[in-house]
């Protein structure tokens, strides 16, 4: 051993380590953190997606109409008394009938998912993988199943939705089509992404 | 020559130079000329040179790409079409790329099923299947964000459905998710992150890990088709008795398996570079369009085995994680295999029997992915999933209760 190697004093040359090695982790997790928040949404991409206005005066009875928010389809379906009358015999075959577990409005956490129960507005985006479901609105569909009541149908898995958008059991979709916020306007107007919780 | 500039390897002149400041001809040596490989290499031993060519390829054809084609949701579309049209020989260049992107796949996948049927992942290897196991990752996530660069209808449903993937982790599913598309939908916005990604950062990675792999190749040894360590044999003058130089004698053989790709990757550019849309998906040549599915969304051929996992499994979290799981497994390959040798060639009908229906199981669950999920097409899923995950959780077991045969003490070759 050299004189030099006895003078060591190996307990600060440990804690000048440690402390360094701290500091220095703390300093890169900060320095991470501008680089991972720069992918959050730009505030050009929030205002883009502010709400948007549209007229509903000419959908007629049983017609779907879509509007475009957030780069997302809204579904917008005018729904006749016959079809609001049918919802409730859906409910023994619904994977969440009362919309306990789906995203909703609080407002449309109801059997017609509806501010009206005459419009139904839905994110037109399957809850599964993101496919955008089609419209079957007619009973015994054949193209979805004999024993169809009406609703949506997504083409890429199979997942079926009922006319309020609720899905049904034994399909890969696990929730029930989104209800974006939305409210009604003067003029016969809807106004998708504003959640004044009335009509 | 000075003392201080003198050489260890005793070369002179221009090479003699570089070697006193840099160790070329030491590298050389001991990468190339006198690594030694088994001598008993088969004709499955050419797909690690040839995922090093296609890599080389997709480099050299995505650097042109690049000078061309436009990241931006306005733009990209165009530009594909525009370096197909207008650009001299773009058609070619683009071509090369979406072919290389299957035929990367294509080699690859062959190649990890020669570390699977020889063992090379077992003792010493573990850690060099490992990297081979993170390039693999690498590459899923490379081919799937370039996919995404053509903006086509397909490129954006796909990235659609397979970002939507990340919203069914509970709590944070929805903010990971605007996090990773950097917008409420797949935009602009997620169109020039992963243009970023798929350019630069997944490239990087890509060479980094390929290096890693080589070297830790080199630092073990091949293995080969006995699975006979042949470092355990070496002459008087240290090398082993059953190894050749890398260098000429299998630089010339990878040669040869390289002229026969060339030829099939050429038949395939020139004459049928869709491959009837198993390559290139129709719904491809119609532009983005968020408000319109594609009629039947299939990822390209080589996700298809996982996408069945995902589509057999009728709850979106547990769809996910068995998704995932069907890729991540092959990690565990080297503790999960208990027996006492490598090769295929000393198990017993056991083993060889799992490896058949793992083969079966990978090729029907990739036929499946690729159609629609109808109702026998669903239950076929579940099916093959299962004896999927068998292959692999039943491991432990079936290794160990095999019938073995005696591995000899050096390697099986016939002088041709």
């Amino acid at each position: 051993m050299s004189a030099e190697a006895d003078q060591v004093d190996g307990g600060r040359r440990h804690f000048l380590l440690v402390a360094t090695s701290a500091v220095g982790a703390v300093g890169a997790a900060a320095t991470a953190v501008p680089f991972l928040a720069s992918w959050r949404p730009s505030a050009r991409a929030k205002a883009m997606g502010g709400p948007v206005e549209v007229d509903i005066s000419k959908l007629q009875v049983g017609e779907l109409m879509k509007v475009e928010w957030r780069g997302q389809a809204i579904y917008v379906v005018r729904r006749s008394q016959d079809m609001l009358a049918k919802l409730a015999a859906n409910k023994g075959n619904l994977r969440d009938p009362d919309s306990v577990e789906s995203e909703q409005p609080e407002f449309a956490k109801n059997e017609a998912r509806a501010l009206k129960p005459e419009y139904l507005v839905l994110v037109g985006v399957c809850t599964h993988l993101g496919c955008a479901p089609l419209g079957k609105f007619e009973p015994a569909d054949a193209t979805v199943a004999a024993d169809w009541p009406g609703g949506f149908y997504c083409p890429c898995h199979g997942s079926k939705f009922d006319l309020a958008g609720r899905v049904f059991k034994d399909v890969p979709a696990p929730l029930n089509l989104t209800v974006p916020p939305y409210s009604f306007g003067p003029n016969n107007t809807l106004i998708v992404g504003v959640d004044t919780g009335a009509a | 020559m000075s003392a201080d500039t003198h050489n260890k390897v005793g070369t002179t002149g221009l090479l003699g130079w570089i070697d006193a400041r840099f160790p070329l001809t030491k590298m050389m040596r001991e990468h190339v000329t006198e690594y030694y490989a088994p001598k008993n290499f088969n004709f499955w031993y050419y797909f690690g040179s040839l995922a090093l060519v296609v890599l080389i390829l997709q480099i050299v054809s995505g650097i042109f790409l690049t000078m061309n084609y436009k990241p931006s949701a306005e733009g990209a579309f165009a530009s594909v079409e525009y370096i197909m049209r207008d650009v001299d020989w773009g058609w070619l260049i683009r071509y090369m790329h979406s072919t290389g992107a299957s035929a990367f796949f294509i080699v690859v996948y062959l190649h990890m099923f020669r570390g699977l049927i020889y063992g090379s992942y077992k003792t010493p290897r573990e850690l060099l299947w490992i990297f081979g196991m993170l390039i693999y990752l690498c590459l899923m996530a490379e081919a799937f964000m370039g996919y995404l660069l053509p903006w086509g209808n397909m490129s954006y449903w796909g990235a659609q459905v397979i970002t939507s993937l990340f919203g069914a982790i509970p709590y944070v599913g929805t903010s990971l998710l605007e996090w990773i598309r950097g917008d409420y939908y797949i935009s602009d916005i997620t169109l020039n992150r992963f243009f970023a990604l798929h350019v630069i950062a997944l490239p990087l990675a890509l060479v980094f890990l390929v290096v890693a792999h080589i070297l830790a190749l080199h630092e073990v040894g091949s293995n080969n088709p006995d699975g006979v360590e042949i470092k355990k044999n070496k002459g008087a003058d240290g090398k082993p008795l059953d190894g050749i130089p890398f260098h000429p004698y299998y630089t010339v053989k990878d040669l040869m398996g390289f002229v026969a790709f060339a030829i099939v990757f050429a038949l395939i550019v020139f004459f049928a570079p869709t491959v009837g849309g198993y390559f290139l998906e129709a719904a491809n040549f119609d532009p983005a369009n968020r408000l319109q599915t594609p009629e039947h969304i299939a990822p390209v051929w080589y996700f298809t085995p996982y996408y069945a996992i995902l589509r057999a499994i009728p709850d979106k979290l547990f769809g996910v994680i068995g998704m995932g799981a069907g890729v991540l497994i092959f990690f565990f390959l080297p503790w999960l295999d208990r027996s006492p040798v490598k090769s295929i060639r000393y198990r017993g009908g056991l083993y060889k029997t799992f490896v058949a229906i793992f083969v079966v199981s990978f090729l029907m669950l990739g036929y499946l992915g690729l159609n629609p999920a109808t109702t026998t097409n669903t239950y076929l899923s579940r099916l093959f999933s299962l004896l999927y995950f068998g292959f692999f959780l039943l491991m432990p077991w079936y290794t160990k209760a095999d019938k073995t045969r005696p591995v000899p003490d050096r390697v099986t070759f016939d002088a041709h």
